[in-house]
């Protein structure tokens, strides 16, 4: 339909204002749990979403393993160990408070979730007997199945499931929703957070809303390398609107991040360079660990991380021999020696020993309930995958007993992009947090992809229900502050601007988040030089000064979209100005310096911080273990806690 | 030659992601309230299928679909691109003797 008129009550003059003592702002995971976890603590809540919170979010589609459960009662490896491998698997670029809630929670939220309807475990037997089962709690593991510290789940019910319960407890939760601002104490950068502005999506509606605590559990930043402009919802993995708002309105409030020099080569989802995640042959995460044939339908073997061949398929869910325990199945970028899962041999090998292209993922000769659970629970319960995956194979004749399914490019990526193409993924970098989850501004939490080096479901939900809890704590300690009209007022200013232009001749979303993510691949791609870096924050200073100025929405939804592409540019700027700092290159941070080729010398192995203070920025450095030790830290700050639990 | 009259339309789409049987859909925008990305509008004819407003913003996750209560009113596709291949195993294993 062509000049339909706008089908919702345009609202562009009106002001509401909401008050609540914990504001989350984010409906996905995390941002579900936060507000639960602060109810339940006697809280009056609110929560601010830019989509629909009842599936919002990277899992709102479904999720099928929860990583870290470690207090399960059947794993065999500790929060502690685990903990300590995750951060030396990244030679301590890692963030040991966060991952050590998520192993020391993790399984808590689990039970948690069970509670509120969703579905943890093989309660109708579907797989009894599989070695991947404990049939006594009937839970379902995935990779280890010997350390069982993994659980698959379905995860197409756990959205539901924490929707019902907020809803239960009297969250009042602002669907359609973009948050834009921060509002700090006196209008003050680095300021006491003490509430936030958004617009509604569809009137275009202001509000203001004040929180005694904040809760920011927004996404990781996306689009700032990969962008198309025909196909906006397929340029990264996370959801289309997920562009890392709160890292934006984060930094403008003077919040302190770490890692934003880090980003990695694209993995998937960007438009005509990969496919679509676990729709393609592979045998990594979700497939793991279906058997890989090549096209004459010959098996390519699994070795283990010592070389040695498996024979046997119930091998490739072991550790090797004098193995504790291992990480991931399949390889893992960088993975190290002491936590290398099984993985089938090289590309490089296997062509050499005559095997032939394409390769294919069969699971026709695996066991049944092996089948029955990567086709059917995991491919169907993992987000993205029950109707564009399953359903839609399934409807075009795909039988796993009988056919095989190609693989592209190598590994479970099913993509292949240049140096220049990149992404915040693998553990990115976030908002600096404290063993309160609390930023460096007094008042504002973090969870989930907010905070610097996030990663799966339970790290979310982990972390969320800690802010959550942490924040009422605060709450209930501390008043509302007055807001400052004066930047209220700013920022509605900013955030209106863009209706006034002509469309016709001015610059839309899509123009402008193209213009950045080109000048990102060229001044801050693959490999960095400082004489490029300073010239591309030029280049987004000048979008800022001259281009954001003459850029157009017509309504509500692309004035969002807009919205966006600003913290886009912010993120950005974030990102180069963090780059600039680093004096070295470092293989961890997946960070290449042609005129700092140095890999990480001793001296530069920290964390390096950066933050806005009034027009400057001011950059700190802190120790890779500054969260000290980790259980009796935690059990410092949780004492309450682990009293009840 | 159809004599059926033209018309200038918006530029054509990457993807048609969602398509609407009109045979089975209600009208009742459960799937535009279930969006996360907000690319559905509702139809100005009340009953009609929504409107697939922004195409190219979906992120193919499926939960119009899973929403909707008429099995086969919505059918989400790929783009063509984006479409995979499988092949029957034992067509693999016949090359062997090639």
């Amino acid at each position: 339909m062509y000049n339909m008129e706008w089908p919702y009550a345009i609202e562009w003059n009106n002001e509401d204002t909401m008050e609540a003592d914990v504001l989350v702002l984010g409906g996905g995971i995390a941002g579900c749990m936060a507000a639960i976890s602060a109810a339940k603590k006697g809280q009056k809540v609110i929560l601010v979403e830019k989509g629909a919170t009842r599936r919002s979010g990277a899992g709102g589609s479904g999720c099928d393993h929860w990583e870290s459960a470690t207090t399960n009662p059947c794993s065999k490896v500790t929060p502690e160990e685990l903990t300590h491998a995750m951060i030396d698997d990244n030679d301590g670029y890692n963030n040991g408070i966060s991952h050590y809630i998520e192993c020391r929670e993790g399984y808590d939220r689990i039970l948690d979730l069970e509670k509120m309807g969703a579905k943890v475990r093989d309660t109708d037997d579907e797989f009894k007997g599989a070695a991947f089962r404990d049939d006594e709690t009937k839970l379902m593991f995935a990779y280890d199945y010997e350390n069982k510290f993994t659980i698959r789940i379905w995860g197409t019910t756990f959205k539901l499931a924490m929707y019902n319960e907020l809803k239960k407890l009297g969250v009042k939760i602002c669907d359609r929703t973009m948050v834009t601002s921060l509002l700090t104490e006196g209008g003050k950068i680095g300021g006491k957070v003490i509430g936030a502005t958004g617009i509604n999506t569809r009137t275009g509606e202001f509000y203001v809303f004040r929180g005694k605590a904040n809760i920011v559990t927004m996404s990781r930043p996306a689009r700032i390398w990969l962008f198309s402009g025909s196909l906006p919802g397929l340029c990264e993995f996370r959801p289309t609107q997920c562009i890392g708002d709160g890292h934006a309105m984060g930094w403008r409030a003077g919040a302190e991040f770490t890692m934003m020099e880090k980003s990695v080569v694209a993995e998937f989802s960007a438009s005509g360079k990969s496919y679509p995640p676990y729709s393609a042959g592979n045998n990594h995460n979700t497939w793991y660990p279906a058997s890989i044939i090549d096209s004459k339908g010959r098996e390519i073997p699994y070795i283990d991380r010592d070389g040695k061949l498996l024979n046997e398929f119930n091998e490739r869910t072991k550790p090797a021999e004098n193995q504790k325990y291992f990480l991931k199945g399949g390889n893992i970028d960088f993975a190290k020696y002491e936590y290398n899962g099984p993985e089938t041999v090289s590309t490089e090998k296997m062509l050499a020993e005559g095997y032939k292209l394409p390769l294919y993922a069969d699971l026709t000769n695996i066991p049944e309930l092996e089948r029955k659970a990567i086709w059917g629970m995991m491919v169907g319960e993992e987000g993205k995958t029950k109707i564009p995956v399953y359903q839609n194979h399934t409807k075009a004749g795909f039988d796993p007993t009988k056919d095989v399914l190609q693989c592209y490019g190598s590994g479970w990526k099913s993509a292949s992009f240049l140096p220049q193409e990149r992404q915040l993924f693998g553990l990115p970098g976030g908002f600096l947090n404290d063993w309160n989850l609390r930023t460096n501004l007094e008042g504002l939490y973090v969870a989930g992809d907010s905070i610097f080096a996030s990663n799966c479901y339970g790290h979310a939900a982990a972390t969320g229900s800690y802010a959550g809890r942490h924040a009422a704590k605060y709450a209930a300690d501390n008043e509302f502050t007055e807001v400052c009209r004066d930047q209220i007022e700013k920022e509605k200013k900013r955030v209106y601007a863009p209706l006034n232009n002509d469309p016709l001749k001015s610059i839309s979303w899509k123009e402008l988040n193209m213009g950045i993510s080109k000048t990102m691949q060229n001044y801050c791609g693959g490999d960095k030089i400082e004489d490029l870096l300073q010239i591309g924050l030029q280049r987004l200073k000048e979008y800022e000064t001259n281009v954001i100025p003459n850029t157009y929405a017509s309504n509500p939804h692309d004035l969002v979209r807009l919205l966006e592409v600003f913290d886009i540019l912010t993120v950005s700027e974030m990102i180069i100005n963090s780059c600039l700092q680093r004096k070295s290159s470092s293989r961890a941070l997946c960070f290449d310096r042609i005129d700092y080729p140095d890999m990480d010398p001793v001296q530069d192995k920290k964390f390096i911080t950066i933050k806005k203070v009034e027009q400057n920025i001011e950059v700190g450095y802190l120790p890779l273990d500054y969260y000290g030790d980790l259980k009796k830290n935690y059990e410092k700050y949780n004492k309450d806690y682990i009293e009840v639990n | 030659m159809d004599t059926k009259k033209v018309y200038a339309v918006p530029e054509a789409p990457a993807a048609n992601p969602i398509i609407y049987d009109e045979t089975k859909c209600i009208g009742c925008n459960r799937c535009v309230d279930a969006c996360q990305v907000d690319l559905l509008l509702p139809n100005p004819i009340k009953g009609n299928p929504p409107i697939v407003q922004y195409p190219g913003e979906c992120w193919y996750c499926g939960c119009c679909v899973m929403d909707c209560p008429k099995d086969g009113a919505i059918t989400l596709r790929h783009p063509l691109m984006n479409q995979v291949h499988w092949e029957k195993k034992e067509n693999l294993l016949k090359k062997l003797d090639l």
